[in-house]
């Protein structure tokens, strides 16, 4: 990624993909709610940023102006890459939707939950004698990914290729579109390979269920079919260890909740809705596709939304003490899975995975703080969280 | 259904939306006596929604919770 320019004006020219945004994007989110609540940038080709949790909410409500088409906020526009239902709008969406609706709900995720246990305390033996890890690297990447693996029913082997489309995808092709497009076309080629395979000999896996599902009584195309496995495989995994590290960065960095939550594992339910809150991982985008106006801020057909449910979460007109962390807070309508009709339908295994990654780590690492001198650096992009997180557990 | 003034206590019944209900399951995990999933993942109320006075603070809970706000609260 080349550096960017600099900010002149973060109402007139914000990038989030700037070094400012990356290390702490929370100030800039409290000075423009202040003065200036849904700001704009002519980078990106142009493109909007609401900061109030109501114009949030509103757009994503609103995809008849606001497409999911283009749901990742890139230098240009690419040509349009399916990843259905999460790229799909009305009413193509409803029954792509409705396909993997029930192979998430918490019944269908609770078989795994063993299993993540099982992941956590084996990665847990890995490095508990050193008296340290990279929290980000060696714990909090590991575990969606090889739950991801397992799910899709595909090699855990192939973690570090997923890890790298996910880099390629997300952080590096945000200003390299060759990139973007060569990646989408390397995982098509892999799941084209993965669906084929399960035509001959259907299993168990998620592939082999959607190859079987049927919208309308039709099965779905390649094209829907190997969109929407990608979107599994990118959905799932950087999010999920995006929000499980910034946990771990919390707990290393407060020692008061940390040892609370010890004492007291009856917090963990609100602790987790706390931090998704307030380290909300998932940026994503919209497309305006018809002129509208909301918040009285006038959008024009063409333009881009970045559409920050992060920033919506720390909008203290809809959580009182936003700013703060609060992990025994019992009201917490916090819209960290998305608002409206793309609610994150992996929603109920991400909370699974972080519940029970805590937990293990907790029961076994309670007392750990950042390596002294550490340096902790943040993803740059659609989706937030440590990358680098050293931790020490004397 | 339509509630009226009340002048008399009387008891508590949840309500859902469905069409802003969009699957979060707060609800379910809040107060589970009260609501359930079907088989999209969407909450459906157990039984006619009455909240027995014991559930009246989980009921509570899970309305506050709700990210759509999705559910809603009645007087019989």
């Amino acid at each position: 990624m080349t550096a960017r320019p600099p900010v002149t004006d973060w109402a007139t020219d914000f990038d989030h993909m700037h070094e400012s945004w990356i290390e702490n994007p929370y100030p800039i989110w409290d000075d423009l709610r202040q003065r200036c609540p849904i700001a704009h940038t002519d980078r990106f080709e142009g493109a909007y940023l609401p900061v109030r949790y109501a114009d949030v909410r509103e757009i994503a409500y609103d995809p008849e102006h606001f497409s999911s088409r283009r749901i990742v906020l890139r230098d240009e526009r690419l040509p349009l890459v399916p990843f259905p239902p999460i790229t799909s709008d009305p009413p193509q969406h409803r029954g792509q939707r409705a396909v993997l609706l029930p192979l998430f709900t918490p019944a269908a995720i609770a078989p795994y939950e063993a299993k993540v246990r099982e992941l956590c305390r084996g990665l847990i033996d890995g490095f508990i004698d050193a008296g340290a890890c990279d929290g980000a690297a060696h714990y909090a990447q590991e575990i969606p990914a090889v739950v991801t693996a397992m799910m899709l029913g595909i090699s855990a082997a192939d973690g570090d290729m997923f890890r790298r489309w996910l880099n390629d995808l997300l952080v590096l092709g945000t200003d390299d579109p060759e990139l973007v497009m060569r990646t989408h076309a390397e995982m098509a080629g892999f799941f084209m390979a993965e669906v084929a395979k399960r035509r001959a000999r259907p299993g168990q896996d998620l592939i082999s269920r959607l190859i079987e599902a049927r919208i309308d009584g039709a099965p779905m195309s390649d094209v829907e079919l190997v969109g929407m496995v990608r979107l599994l495989l990118i959905a799932g995994i950087d999010t999920t260890w995006s929000a499980l590290g910034s946990c771990l960065w919390h707990l290393a960095t407060h020692a008061e909740d940390r040892r609370r939550l010890v004492a007291d594992p009856s917090l963990m339910p609100t602790a987790v809705e706390e931090f998704l809150r307030a380290y909300s991982p998932v940026t994503i985008a919209r497309e305006v596709v018809a002129e509208t106006e909301i918040g009285g801020c006038p959008f024009k057909a063409g333009e881009m939304v970045l559409l920050s449910f992060a920033a919506a979460n720390r909008d203290p007109a809809a959580f009182p003490d936003a700013d703060k962390v609060l992990i025994d807070r019992a009201e917490n309508r916090h819209a960290a899975f998305g608002l409206g009709i793309h609610r994150c339908i992996g929603s109920h295994l991400a909370r699974m995975e972080l519940t029970v990654a805590l937990e293990e780590w907790l029961r076994r690492i309670p007392e750990f703080t950042l390596a002294p001198g550490a340096v902790v650096t943040w993803a740059a992009g659609a989706v937030r969280g440590p990358r680098q997180l050293p931790l020490v557990f004397p | 259904m339509t509630t009226s003034a009340q002048t008399h206590a009387s008891a508590l019944r949840v309500e859902i939306d469905a069409a802003r209900c969009q699957g979060h399951g707060r609800c379910v995990a809040l107060a589970p006596e009260l609501f359930a999933l079907d088989a999209l993942g969407n909450a459906v109320i157990l039984g006619d929604g009455a909240v027995p006075p014991d559930l009246e603070a989980k009921a509570r809970l899970a309305k506050v919770n709700c990210p759509e706000f999705a559910i809603r609260f009645a007087r019989d």
